[in-house]
């Protein structure tokens, strides 16, 4: 559990990042961090982990205030992927880089092999185990910069910008493998711009505006709001805006679920047959 | 980090920022000059001061003094080994005259690091560039030199970027010894690298395919003049140089401990 209360946030240079943020992350959570470059997200995402810690305010992981510990004792609960996996990987081989932060952590050798294997396995990188991670694709080493971090099993996952550059069937192997970790009550926090993957996955939407949060709720409310979505320079869904087209047509506009569109239209359709 | 604070530019106006860099650079060079042309405390204490009136005037007070703040390890550094040597070297026996000296070796220092470090504050990247050029540096070294110029303070908050991430996988940068502290940076140092090579290798690509060295005469939109306040600047250089090469000549100078 994350609990943000009021929390301010300078950079040296006097820039205000964050302009009293409050906000509780439950176990088990999937949520989504939106709003325009420059909002905040990553600079309050930093702050669960204690990369950062609050001018103003508190952060409390778990009940202990980040300004109390130290990173690496926070990192063992809460996981943390960088946007780009060029920012992290520097092992001779893939396996060294995922055992990296369970050597930090001290776990024994035997755990750390076992780790090791598990996640590889986990994101299909079983193959290239002795492989360079310089000589991989873009997407494979992000898998691996991922994988690093799954490696130790944190209760929390927090992804920066876990989708750029992925293409569409990584893309869809990411939200399946976020499910799974719903599935297990793990917590994860996205920062992301991507708002056809937040619309499929269905989840807790914060959109964040010049270092403060504007709105937080449902996807399924937030993401169908347009004057709301134009103040975070924020397009809807396409789902969102096709029905927000036809709702001169008696439909409902709050709908961002392919599923549930398909539902929908088809009734449409039932009855617009009958008439 | 903070060293290299105090050599990054930032775009303020004063007299000091308009001047030509060629002349800037003439004057700090004749300012490193007379630091080595004196051992003795009192004229690398005047040397010191005669600065001040620079930094005040650009206004670049503060980051000048981080910068010096930035050498205070190293300046400390020199003085310790200099009192050890001749503390090693004259028996085991603290004098007066050596700490002075080790005193006046870690001025010295200090002189340089202040005069790089106005010029450095003052000058822009394109500046510098454009005074290259002028002297007849060929433009690909005076490019690929405010290239590496402006591209310090992208590789420091990449470093920065860097060290977050590993610290979020439980790097602990200042745990252990000194060696074990070296070895933890290896896991920043090793991105690092590797993306610098990437990012130079993405630029030059960028570059060629927007036709760069097309003609092998290239003019400047902007060209650099000398104005009064350069022949202004050029002029105390000059006199700092001749009285500084008289006194050394021709002045006796007393130390501290012989002035007490």
């Amino acid at each position: 559990m994350i609990v943000a209360e009021d929390i301010h946030f300078f950079y040296p240079n006097k820039v205000e990042a964050l302009k009293g943020v409050s906000l509780t992350i439950k176990e088990g959570e999937f949520i989504a961090i939106m709003g325009q470059n420059g909002a905040g997200k990553s600079t309050l995402v930093k702050h669960f982990n204690g990369l950062l810690k609050p001018t103003l305010g508190t952060v409390r992981v778990n009940g202990v205030e980040t300004t109390k510990t130290s990173v690496a004792t926070l990192a063992r609960d809460v996981g943390f992927v960088f946007q780009n996996p060029d920012h992290q990987l520097f092992s001779e081989t893939v396996e060294d880089e995922i055992a990296f932060a369970l050597k930090n952590f001290g776990f024994e050798p035997e755990v750390i092999e076992k780790r090791v294997t598990w996640a590889l396995n986990l994101l299909a990188l079983t193959q290239y185990r002795k492989t360079s991670p310089f000589l991989l694709s873009g997407g494979e080493r992000k898998r691996v910069a991922l994988a690093s971090v799954l490696a130790w099993d944190p209760q929390t996952l927090i992804l920066d910008e876990p989708t750029i550059g992925q293409d569409h069937e990584q893309k869809e192997k990411l939200r399946q493998f976020i499910m799974q970790m719903q599935i297990q009550k793990k917590t994860v926090v996205i920062v992301t711009h991507d708002v056809e993957f937040v619309a499929e996955c269905n989840l807790r939407v914060v959109l964040m505006k010049e270092g403060k949060i504007v709105a937080d709720g449902l996807g399924k409310d937030i993401l169908t709001d347009p004057a709301l979505l134009e103040l975070s320079s924020i397009v809807l869904p396409q789902i969102a805006q096709i029905f927000a087209k036809l709702s001169t047509l008696g439909l409902p506009k709050d709908i961002i679920d392919i599923y549930e569109a398909k539902e929908i239209i088809l009734k449409a359709q039932e009855s617009g047959l009958r008439k | 980090m903070s060293v290299f604070d105090g050599l990054r530019f930032r775009k303020v106006y004063s007299p000091i920022h308009n001047l030509d860099p060629r002349i800037k650079f003439v004057y700090v060079i004749s300012i490193f000059v007379v630091a080595i042309l004196f051992y003795q405390i009192i004229p690398l204490l005047f040397l010191f001061f005669l600065q001040i009136p620079f930094v005040l005037l650009a206004r670049v007070q503060r980051q000048w003094l981080r910068s010096l703040r930035g050498a205070s390890f190293l300046a400390g550094f020199i003085f310790i080994v200099n009192v050890a040597t001749t503390y090693f070297t004259s028996g085991y026996t603290l004098l007066a005259p050596n700490v002075e000296n080790a005193a006046a070796m870690t001025l010295r220092f200090v002189v340089l690091v202040e005069s790089f470090s106005v010029f450095f504050l003052t000058t822009s990247p394109d500046h510098l560039g454009l005074a290259l050029e002028e002297s007849r540096v060929p433009y690909e070294f005076a490019f690929a030199f405010t290239t590496a110029v402006r591209f310090v303070p992208v590789l420091a908050e990449e470093a920065q970027t860097i060290m977050d991430a590993q610290k979020a996988r439980g790097l602990e940068l200042e745990k252990g010894g000194l060696l074990k502290r070296i070895r933890n940076y290896v896991p920043v140092l090793i991105p690092l690298i590797v993306s610098a090579i990437r990012r130079s290798l993405e630029l030059a690509e960028a570059m060629e395919s927007r036709a760069w060295g097309a003609t092998k005469k290239r003019t400047n939109l902007y060209l650099l003049k000398l104005r009064r306040g350069d022949y202004a600047l050029l002029a105390i250089t000059v006199g700092i140089l001749v009285v500084a090469i008289y006194v050394r000549l021709f002045v006796p100078i007393p130390t501290i401990t012989q002035l007490l």
